[in-house]
C-alpha cells in the first residue's frame, strides 16, 4: 500500500532540533531525521533508543579471549608442548604470562571486527547499496525531517504541513512510497 | 551545545559554513589533479618500483644480497621495520586517544594521519615478510595445522606476538579509518556528476543514509573502537620492543624498552604527520582547517615525547653503569664512543636536542622550522633503531668475530623503495579520498569555528548563514578578546 511521506528540509541543525521538539510536543511522531553529521541531542527528542552495539562488542571481545585461551592451551600445552630452555610448560597457568599478549590482541581483533561487521549489517550497509538518503543535499549542509502519514493518523496531511511550516523549514516535499 | 572559551584559538579559520567545508574538501578530488601531483606521483612511483625490483632480486637470490654477516645478523631490515611501525603510531593515537580525551583539534588531521598509519604499517610488514626469503610461505606464521606433524607456531616467542600485534593493529586501524570514511564518501557520492566516479563512490559509501539512528550507532562504534584501539596503540610497540628486550644481548635486554619505544614511536609518528600535513594543507588549500594552532599542538606532543625519549637514553646509560655488569657497560661505552659514535651522536642531536627547541613559542609556531624539525626527528629515529640494533650486535662476546655492518645497494634500494611506495599510496589517497573528516569537522564548526565562536550570541538561528555575516562586526569582535 502506498504511503504518504513528508520531507521537511532545514539548513541548520539547531533549527531542526527546535522544530522537532515543537512537533513532538504537539504529539507528532517524527519517523526519521537525515543529517550530514550527528546532531547531538536529537535522539531523545525523536525517540531514537541508544544502540546496543557496545554490548555486542563486549560479547565479541569475550569470545576472542576465550578462543585465544583455549587455542593456546591446546597448541602449547595439550597437543605439542615445546621445551624452551627448560621453562615450565606442564600446565596453562605455568605458561600463562607468555600468552597474555596474544590473548589481548585477539580479544581486540574479535571485538573490533565483530562490532564493525554488526554495525554494517544493522545499518544495511554493504558495498554497492543504493543511497538511502531522500535528498543528495543531506550529506552536504541540509537536514531533513521525515514524517509518515500512517504514523500520524490523528492529523491530516494539511495539518502536518502547516505545523512544519512554523518550524523554519526551507523546503517541503511529499512522496508516495510503497 | 558545548561552548568554548573565547580566548581559545578557533580551530576553523574564516567564515566557513557547512557547505564551505564540503566544498573545500571535495574540490581537490573533483577537479583535475594539478601538474605537481603528477610530478610527485611519477617520482614516487619510480622510486617505489626500484624498491620492488630490489625486493624481486632479493627473493630470487636470497638474503645474502643484504649486507648482513655472521656477527650482525639483523640490521637494516629490522631497523626499517621498527622505524615504519613507529611512524605508524601517530594515526591511531590521534584518532583514538585524542577522541577519548575529546580533543577537537584531532578532527582536522585524523583522516590523513590514519591513512599515513596504514600505509606505514604496510611498509613495515614488508620487511619481516621478505626477510623470510620465501615470501609465498608467509602464511606459516599463522597457527595452521600443517603436513609436518602438528608442531604449532611458538606462542612463547615475541616474534609471534608481533605477528598478532601488527596484523591486529593494521586491520583495526583500517576498519576504524573506513568507518569514518563512509559518511564522507557518501558526501562525494551525492555531489558526483560524472557516472564513473558516482558509481565508484556509491560502492565505497555502502549506501550511507545519515539517519539519526545510524549516526547514533556511528558515534558509539567510533567511541568503542577508540577504546579498544587505545591499548592497542601502546601494546604494538611494546611488543615490538619485546623482540629485543626478551633477548640476552647486552644493550637489548632492558626493562625500559616498552615505554621508551612507545614514546619514540609517537615522537616519530607525529613528526611524519607534520611533514605530510604541512605540504598537504598548502597543496590542497586546507590552511583554514589545519593551521598554526594544530601544528603547535602537534609540536607540543613532539616535545613531550622527545623529552621522554631523552630521559630514557640517559636512564639507559645510568642503569648500564649502575648494573655493574661489564658487558652491559661496554655495550653502552661502545655505542657512544666506538666506531658507530657518529650514529649515536646523530641520534642524540636529532632526538634529544632538536625537540627541546619547541619550548620557544616562536619556533613551535613557525611552519618552516616545524617542517625541518619533523624531518630531522625522523632521521634521528631511524638512527636510534640502527644504533640499538647494530651497535649491540657488531661487537659480541667473542672479539675475534667483531666486525662492522655495511649496507649493500639492495639494503638501500629496498629501504628507499618503501619510502617511494609509501608516497605512492599517500598521493593516491590525497587524490581520491576526502583528506579531512569533513562531516566531523562540521560538528565542531559552531563551537570552534572562527565566525561562530566569536559572533555575538543573538540566537543560533542567525549562525546558519555565517558566510553572510558582516565582516566588520566580526573584526571588532576578534579585537575585543
Amino acid at each position: 500500500m502506498a504511503e504518504k511521506v513528508i520531507y521537511a528540509m532545514y539548513d541548520d541543525d539547531d533549527v531542526l532540533k527546535d522544530g522537532a521538539k515543537m512537533l513532538v510536543a504537539k504529539g507528532v511522531k517524527v519517523s526519521e531525521v537525515f543529517s550530514p553529521f550527528p546532531i547531538h541531542g536529537i535522539d531523545p527528542i525523536i525517540g531514537v533508543k541508544n544502540t546496543r552495539l557496545g554490548i555486542a562488542a563486549f560479547l565479541f571481545g569475550i569470545t576472542g579471549t576465550f578462543l585465544a585461551t583455549y587455542g593456546m592451551r591446546f597448541f602449547m600445552i595439550t597437543d605439542w608442548p615445546i621445551n624452551i630452555g627448560g621453562k615450565p610448560n606442564g600446565t596453562y597457568l605455568e605458561n600463562m604470562l607468555a600468552f597474555i599478549p596474544v590473548t589481548f590482541e585477539f580479544t581486540v581483533l574479535c571485538a573490533a571486527h565483530g562490532m564493525a561487521i554488526t554495525y554494517l549489517l544493522r545499518n544495511k550497509m554493504v558495498p554497492g547499496m543504493p543511497a538511502q538518503n531522500p535528498d543528495p543535499r543531506t550529506t552536504d549542509d541540509k537536514f531533513v525531517i521525515e514524517l509518515r502519514a500512517s504514523e500520524n493518523a490523528q492529523f491530516s496531511v494539511d495539518e502536518l504541513l502547516s505545523m512544519l511550516k512554523q518550524t523554519g523549514i526551507i523546503e517541503i516535499d511529499q512522496k508516495e512510497i510503497n | 551545545m558545548h561552548k568554548e572559551a573565547a580566548i581559545r584559538e578557533p580551530l576553523v579559520l574564516g567564515h566557513k559554513s557547512y557547505h564551505d567545508v564540503t566544498e573545500d574538501v571535495c574540490k581537490p578530488i573533483e577537479d583535475k589533479a594539478p601538474r605537481m601531483w603528477y610530478i610527485l606521483f611519477g617520482i614516487a612511483l619510480v622510486i617505489g618500483l626500484y624498491g620492488v625490483g630490489c625486493i624481486a632480486y632479493l627473493l630470487g637470490t636470497g638474503i645474502g644480497v643484504w649486507g648482513l654477516n655472521k656477527t650482525v645478523g639483523w640490521a637494516w631490515d629490522i631497523t626499517n621495520f621498527v622505524w615504519w611501525v613507529g611512524i605508524g603510531h601517530a594515526g591511531t593515537l590521534i584518532s583514538a586517544v585524542l577522541l577519548l580525551f575529546r580533543q577537537k583539534w584531532r578532527m582536522a588531521i585524523n583522516r590523513s594521519a590514519e591513512a599515513m598509519t596504514i600505509f606505514a604499517v604496510f611498509m613495515a610488514g614488508t620487511f619481516p615478510l621478505i626477510h623470510m626469503g620465501r615470501l609465498w610461505l608467509g602464511y606459516w606464521v599463522l597457527p595452521l595445522p600443517n603436513q609436518f606433524g602438528s608442531l604449532w607456531v611458538n606462542f612463547n616467542s615475541p616474534l609471534l606476538w608481533d605477528v598478532f600485534a601488527i596484523s591486529t593493529y593494521l586491520s583495526v586501524s583500517l576498519i576504524f579509518w573506513y568507518i569514518g570514511l563512509i559518511p564522507d564518501f557518501a558526501t562525494i557520492r551525492d555531489r558526483a556528476k560524472r557516472p564513473i566516479p558516482k558509481k565508484m563512490y556509491s560502492i565505497l559509501s555502502f549506501g550511507w543514509s545519515g539517519r539519526a539512528k545510524h549516526w547514533n550507532r556511528f558515534e558509539l562504534v567510533s567511541l568503542v573502537l577508540a577504546g579498544v584501539a587505545t591499548p592497542l596503540v601502546f601494546s604494538v610497540h611494546s611488543i615490538v620492543s619485546f623482540d629485543f628486550a626478551t633477548s640476552v644481548i647486552p644493550g637489548w635486554h632492558t626493562t625500559i624498552f616498552p615505554p621508551y619505544f612507545v614514546a619514540g614511536a609517537v615522537f616519530s609518528g607525529f613528526a611524519m604527520v607534520q611533514t605530510l600535513m604541512l605540504v598537504m594543507r598548502k597543496a590542497m588549500g586546507l590552511e583554514a582547517y589545519i593551521h598554526v594552532k594544530h601544528v603547535e599542538y602537534m609540536n607540543i606532543v613532539i616535545m613531550v615525547t622527545g623529552s621522554i625519549v631523552g630521559v630514557a637514553y640517559l636512564t639507559e646509560l645510568f642503569v648500564s653503569w649502575y648494573s655493574g655488569v661489564e658487558y652491559e657497560q661496554y655495550a653502552f661505552i661502545n655505542r657512544a664512543t666506538g666506531p658507530y659514535w657518529w650514529a649515536y651522536a646523530s641520534m642524540m642531536t636529532c632526538n634529544v636536542v632538536s625537540p627541546q627547541l619547541m619550548w620557544f613559542k616562536k619556533l613551535r609556531r613557525s611552519l618552516m622550522f616545524t617542517f625541518i624539525i619533523s624531518i630531522v626527528v625522523n632521521i634521528g629515529m631511524w638512527f636510534e633503531r640502527y644504533v640499538i640494533i647494530v651497535t649491540s650486535l657488531h661487537r659480541d662476546y667473542l672479539p675475534s668475530s667483531w666486525t662492522m655492518h655495511f649496507p649493500s645497494h639492495i639494503d638501500i634500494g629496498v629501504y628507499v623503495g618503501t619510502i617511494g611506495l609509501f608516497f605512492v599510496f599517500f598521493l593516491l589517497f590525497a587524490r581520491f579520498f576526502p583528506v579531512l573528516a569533513l562531516n566531523e569537522v562540521k560538528t565542531i564548526l559552531k563551537s570552534s569555528g572562527e565566525s561562530y565562536k566569536n559572533a555575538p550570541d543573538h540566537g543560533h538561528h542567525a549562525h546558519g548563514h555565517a558566510s553572510h555575516d558582516d565582516h566588520t562586526e566580526e573584526n571588532t569582535n576578534s579585537n575585543n578578546q
